[in-house]
């Protein structure tokens, strides 16, 4: 099986122009640029929420044209409903996709005790802190089990600790259950510690200025930013997201 | 332990500063001899108002029910056009100026012609309550509707839900808090509303009792009719917080530990 999006898109105030991407099943793709650079305009091309104005997404031969639920999403803000028990939000994602949320109960409590919130289950979400939020709407994403799991910049609200907890947290459940992730940041060392693939983007309009292979072992760990290696893959995205940046002065 | 000693102090302050104001008040109108239709000593009050009891109660029913009237009409009307101009741009253009405007209109000016179209029976008293009120919630419910986080409905888009499942799981509990504020609001309106319309023209109510005896130099009983009124406007108050809290309840502040 393989998985294809392609992503054109132009005229207009171009959020993103000319974009292709190949994205293989089960890859964990981060998206790294600067602000501006459309990153989270592509998660919306691909999850079909806003349009394309030319050129096609596609999600393993089907032409996305509006949303579809093969896809589970994290925003940067947790964005959970108050009233609601953190069960309860995980299985929001069932109720409001029209399936009957006592046949996912336990893949929630399960989901809930892979990510480190077993006993949590009946708190209310101003009962935990920024990171267990997270988790929950992480947890809500993976519910209907998608195949496609889109996150915006899903730690950068959080301190830099929590950050880098919840980062090796996130491949531990990627480990578990498969999935293809599309993962948006700010963060090099982040996008390089998560990826397989690292796609670097330039601002305005939005281009894909490379896309990285990582060649580092799995599982990775904290270790690993000490390596040479990932030492060269972000001096290399560093350096292609500030020649950007001093082209674009120069023209001024 | 201690925290029910704090919270037990914090209201008796401001019980014993009334107890004191009104002892402060009972000495002062006995020790100056004021005329009684001047200023009635507490005592006065108290005196006139129980032997008024029965009546009482009726007036006060009649003010009650013409605010609760007013108050469930201004919900009933608020809400669906708080909802009209959050989802339609085109009914928000429409709609909205009009009632700016007829908000802008002082409500006591128009109650006498109201009552002269309407009559002069209590529902009249229930339409100015109702006019008051419901701005306000209208107002309120309108903010809360529009402030959803977009994300949530964008993820409500994704999931492909309808729109009224949106609106039903999502956006109105999201909007509560802003309701409720309205609410509270609207609900002392009410009762200034049931009030101002008895004022213009009535047989029955608190409104017309206080108009009634202050012409026949009765302060008493206008002091007495005043502080039910007060009552009523409280306790009405006390009962929207209490449903809110019931309503919602992760509203409440969190437990301190």
């Amino acid at each position: 099986m393989e998985k294809t999006y392609r992503t054109r898109r132009g005229d207009l105030v171009p959020a993103v122009e000319g974009i292709t991407l190949d994205i293989a099943e089960n890859e964990f793709v981060t998206l790294v640029g600067p602000s501006g650079c459309g990153k989270s305009t592509l998660l919306k091309l691909v999850a079909g929420l806003t349009p394309v104005s030319g050129g096609t997404v596609r999600v393993r031969d089907t032409v996305v044209r509006e949303p579809f639920p093969d896809v589970g999403i994290v925003f940067q803000h947790p964005v959970l409903l108050p009233w609601r028990t953190v069960l309860d939000n995980v299985l929001f994602a069932a109720e409001m996709l029209g399936l009957d949320p006592d046949d996912h109960r336990k893949r929630a409590l399960e989901l809930l005790e892979l990510s480190g919130l077993a006993g949590f289950e009946t708190r209310l979400p101003r009962e935990l802190s920024g990171g267990m939020q997270q988790r929950v709407a992480i947890c809500r994403a993976l519910l209907p089990d998608p195949t496609l799991l889109l996150m915006d910049e899903p730690f950068g609200a959080l301190d830099a600790m929590t950050r880098e907890e919840l980062g090796f947290e996130l491949l531990r459940i990627w480990d578990a259950r498969r999935k293809t992730i599309l993962f948006v940041t700010h963060s090099i060392p982040e996008a390089i510690l998560l990826a397989d693939k690292v796609v670097v983007m330039t601002s305005r309009p939005g281009r894909v200025a490379r896309v990285i292979t990582i060649d580092l072992p799995r599982p990775r760990t904290v270790e690993l930013e000490f390596d040479a290696k990932f030492k060269a893959y972000s001096d290399e995205v560093r350096g292609l997201i500030f020649a950007s940046r001093r082209a674009r002065a120069d023209a001024r | 332990m201690r925290a029910s000693v704090r919270s037990l102090s914090r209201s008796a302050v401001p019980a014993a500063t009334l107890a004191g104001a009104i002892v402060v008040w009972e000495l002062a109108s006995r020790g100056l001899r004021i005329p009684k239709f001047i200023m009635p000593a507490p005592s006065e009050i108290a005196a006139e108002a129980w032997e008024w009891r029965y009546r009482f109660l009726g007036h006060t029913w009649v003010t009650l029910y013409e605010t609760l009237g007013g108050f469930a009409l201004s919900i009933v009307v608020a809400v669906p056009l708080a909802t009209l101009i959050v989802y339609s741009p085109w009914m928000r253009r429409a709609i909205y100026p009009l009632i700016v405007l007829l908000q802008a209109v002082p409500k006591i000016a128009v109650a006498p012609v109201l009552l002269l179209v309407i009559g002069y029976g209590e529902f009249s008293k229930v339409i100015v309550a109702f006019l008051v009120a419901f701005f306000p919630i209208v107002v309120d419910t309108a903010t809360g509707l529009a402030a959803t986080p977009p994300e949530l409905l964008e993820l409500s888009r994704s999931y492909r839900a309808s729109a009224l499942k949106t609106f039903v799981k999502v956006r109105f509990p999201m909007a509560l808090p802003f309701f409720f504020s309205g609410l509270k609001v609207a609900i002392t309106l009410a009762v200034i509303g049931a009030v101002v319309g008895e004022f213009i023209g009535s047989d029955k109510g608190l409104g017309y009792v206080i108009l009634s005896a202050t012409s026949y130099w009765k302060t008493g009983l206008a002091f007495a009719s005043m502080i039910l009124l007060s009552v009523i406007a409280i306790v009405l108050f006390g009962a929207v917080c209490l449903v809110e809290r019931l309503v919602c309840p992760w509203l409440a502040p969190a437990a301190e530990e």
